[in-house]
């Protein structure tokens, strides 16, 4: 996936208007949209920016912030980029929010399936992840992606899991994994601090690391936001934390030409 | 179209490929088959997971190292185990390992318009005993070598498997010849340092270091089984023995 | 043969409220050899009488493998088993691909139940004539179900079916209670006792005759099982060990106790063949 929202290209140009606020003569010619046939998600419209997940000593914990952008714009600033499946599992994404949403209808739509089942039986985060992983691959296959990036964690039977799956059907399973420009910026700190230490890391520690890592990403990411929730699974279940704010200081660019108040 | 020109027409399509780097290789012995696969998974300049198996046992006499678009790698993998599934409950015994070589072309050229993006390397023992090894091109075409690198370092690695499997380039002493096939200690050697050679001149090998070696029936393991990280994953005493050997390599 | 009213056609019902061809397939259950399953915490474990056709002939199988965690034993159409067993294979497969699990053992039971219902139900279908044991393991240990055409499944303690079924199922019905605890052995010297009275007269249970299906860790005469006791069939010289276990029937005193009503070999059966079964009117 590109992760460089640079390369997105510019919001959608819409050719009707639904609403007729233009006067009669001034409308321009409607464009029939379907004229050149079906259109499948070729760039993705309203996106979300960075998941960072790790596994720590009790379990595994997963970052996202709360926006969906349209593009350049802060669009949605109040989107939860986190959501719960089953009981074990949690999944986070980056990228389009409408396949996003159409992927959470589809994983409830299965978890309730697997309930009515009512033996006893039901999905754990690595059988999550293997579905959603045969979905995302047989999308792209079609040439119709869903395009995200997502992270699936979860704890079951005493054992932890995290891992990958994007728009091409890619997986892998790492103690730290990020998407977007988490694997650039935040990949770094956090493989420094859990890479080997994973059965050490206490549920402190790893908040904390989040933390760090959120802030330098709405330092660094244009697309970002400093408001974001944390989901925390382990043996007490799944945890989604309510909406965190980021303190930041912006004080140091007053001394830097051209961005605080100085103009020469 | 950055610049809001619509002069020069383009069009942007989704791209449903990408290469997940790492480096495959095979050596086929007299009576033993190495198949070996480093473990770092990257797409372009990063590193996602530094342990992502490329080597997959299949039977109790054949293994499959895949290379390539990781995504399509895995699935392939996943479809030729469920064929060898279905031959197990129709023929009650495992398919042999020139009929799996064959089962992977059809199922490649099957793809022949939309492949799997993957370079395939099939080790194992033959129905008669004797190690081989095939190789595949992502649309089917294969051969049995006694030897073959793919991937990543692919470029790195043949050239100095050409030199010392097949001793191309060397002359033998005056009054000797090359010998036909080297001992497994001399190839598993040979296979470590072809890994560490290529994780240091190519960013994308690197990590770890799976090396699976399966020997014939009733032929020594030529001291393999003392070696440290092995384990052995041979299902009955009595039959072709398999071994996985795990190597650290350099992670930078 | 017999023949009742209402009987042409699976869809109709009789006045009585009984679905006659129904119960003719139910009927064909019975004209197939007799398999038997039993259970413990550890095992699940069947046992099947195969038939020959003739010297010259070879047996017949019972018993296929599903999955690594899921076997049956059959009785009836082996060509309907064919059936049920690809099927169940394809859902155990497709449960392996889709979420890398396998399939849990009581979904693939009621799968194929489902799929006898409909043919209970619909105008033109015909019921399957063979009835299954299925043994299988999961999260929740050992399992055995039965399944019959009628597209009615159950799980047992213990349960066998096929001709003179309720001879082993009198057999089980004494002594099921002690099999919660059984080694592998035990459990399998059990089933063949119950298998044994299932047997004519002059018959015996022999290394030809005789399968035996088993999931659980592996027993003190077994080598070559996986460490998650994959299910695996025993034929041939391997059960000679099981076989010699057995405590040998008394022959002198025990009389043999009249089959049950519904088993009764009718008047003129000598004409058919001498294991099958006539069904009453």
């Amino acid at each position: 996936m590109d992760h460089f929202p640079t390369n997105w290209g510019r919001p959608r140009n819409d050719a009707a208007d639904p609403y007729g606020t233009y006067p009669i003569h001034q409308r321009p010619a409607t464009k029939d949209t379907f004229a050149e046939g079906v259109q499948r998600t070729q760039q993705p419209i309203v996106t979300g920016t960075s998941v960072l997940a790790i596994q720590y000593k009790d379990g595994i914990m997963m970052a996202a912030d709360n926006l969906a952008s349209y593009g350049s714009l802060a669009r949605f600033k109040d989107i939860q980029r986190l959501h719960k499946v089953g009981t074990s599992t949690v999944i986070g994404a980056s990228g389009d929010m409408s396949d996003f949403q159409a992927i959470q209808t589809l994983l409830d739509e299965v978890v309730t399936d697997e309930f009515t089942h009512g033996d006893g039986h039901d999905l754990g985060p690595a059988e999550v992840h293997e579905y959603l992983s045969r979905v995302m691959y047989s999308r792209r296959s079609k040439i119709n992606p869903l395009w995200n990036s997502i992270l699936v964690g979860g704890f079951r039977d005493g054992k932890r899991f995290l891992a990958y799956v994007d728009l091409l059907g890619t997986t892998y399973s790492a103690p730290s994994i990020a998407t977007g420009y988490g694997a650039y910026i935040a990949i770094p700190l956090l493989r420094a601090a859990v890479d080997g230490r994973v059965d050490e890391l206490t549920e402190e520690n790893a908040r904390a690391l989040l933390h760090d890592c959120m802030r330098v990403l709405f330092y660094r990411d244009a697309r970002s936001l400093d408001k974001y929730q944390i989901a925390t699974v382990n043996a007490s279940g799944v945890h989604i934390s309510d909406q965190i704010h980021l303190d930041t200081s912006w004080s140091f660019a007053e001394g830097i030409r051209g961005y605080g108040a100085q103009t020469q | 179209m950055p610049d809001g020109s619509f002069a020069h027409p383009q069009q942007r399509q989704f791209n449903p490929y990408t290469d997940n780097g790492g480096t495959i290789l095979a050596i086929a012995g007299a009576d033993f088959t190495v198949i070996a696969g480093d473990t770092r998974q990257s797409e372009g300049y990063s590193i996602q997971t530094r342990y992502a198996p490329k080597v997959f046992r299949l039977t109790d006499r054949a293994v499959l190292a895949v290379n390539g678009f990781a995504a399509d790698g895995n699935m392939f993998v996943k479809k030729v185990k469920q064929r060898l599934e279905w031959y197990r409950h129709a023929h009650a015994k495992d398919m042999p390992l020139h009929a799996i070589a064959r089962l992977i072309q059809t199922m490649l050229y099957a793809q022949r318009f939309f492949p799997y993006y993957v370079y395939n390397i099939l080790g194992g023992i033959e129905e008669d005993g004797s190690g081989a090894v095939y190789s595949f091109d992502p649309v089917g075409s294969y051969e049995r070598e006694a030897c073959r690198a793919a991937g990543a370092a692919q470029s790195l690695v043949q050239p100095f498997l050409d030199n010392q499997i097949y001793f191309k380039n060397q002359k033998a002493a005056a009054g000797q010849s090359h010998p036909a096939h080297l001992p497994l200690s001399d190839v598993l050697a040979i296979v470590i340092d072809s890994f560490t050679s290529a994780t240091e001149r190519h960013i994308e090998v690197g990590d770890g270091l799976e090396i699976y070696v399966v020997v014939a029936k009733g032929r020594s393991p030529q001291g393999l089984e003392t070696m440290r990280n092995v384990q052995e994953l041979s299902t009955r005493p009595d039959g072709d023995r398999m071994f996985i050997l795990r190597r650290e390599l350099k992670k930078d | 043969m017999f023949r009742n009213t209402y009987d042409s056609d699976n869809t109709v019902f009789s006045p009585q409220g009984r679905l006659h061809q129904v119960e003719y397939a139910l009927e064909a259950v019975k004209q197939g050899s007799a398999a038997v399953g039993l259970r413990s915490k550890t095992h699940a474990i069947l046992l099947a009488l195969k038939r020959s056709f003739g010297e010259l002939a070879s047996y017949q199988q019972k018993m296929y493998r599903i999955d690594d965690h899921v076997g049956i034993a059959i009785a009836g159409l082996t060509s309907d088993a064919r059936v049920l067993s690809n099927f169940m294979r394809q859902q155990a497969m497709s449960s392996r691909m889709l979420f890398n699990r396998p399939a849990p053992v009581n979904r693939l039971v009621a799968a194929i139940a489902d799929k006898a219902q409909i043919n209970t139900q619909e105008y033109g279908r015909r019921p399957y004539g063979v009835g299954l044991l299925v043994i299988g393991q999961d999260k929740q240990g050992p399992h055995l179900y039965e399944f019959s055409p009628s597209g009615n499944s159950y799980e047992y303690y213990a349960i066998s079916i096929g001709a003179r079924s309720q001879s082993a199922k009198t057999y089980l019905e004494k002594h099921y209670e002690t099999f919660a605890d059984c080694t592998l052995e035990e459990l399998i010297k059990h089933g063949l006792h119950a298998l044994r009275e299932t047997l004519q007269q002059d018959k015996e249970l022999t290394i030809n005759n005789t399968s035996i299906g088993i999931i659980g860790p592996g027993g003190a005469h077994e080598t070559d099982v996986t460490l998650e006791g994959d299910f695996r069939i025993l034929e041939g010289e391997v059960i000679e060990v099981y076989l010699q276990s057995m405590t040998p029937k008394e022959t002198g005193e025990a009389p043999h106790q009249p089959p049950p009503a519904g088993e009764v070999p009718a008047a003129g059966a000598s004409t058919t063949a001498d294991e099958d079964v006539q069904m009453e009117d």
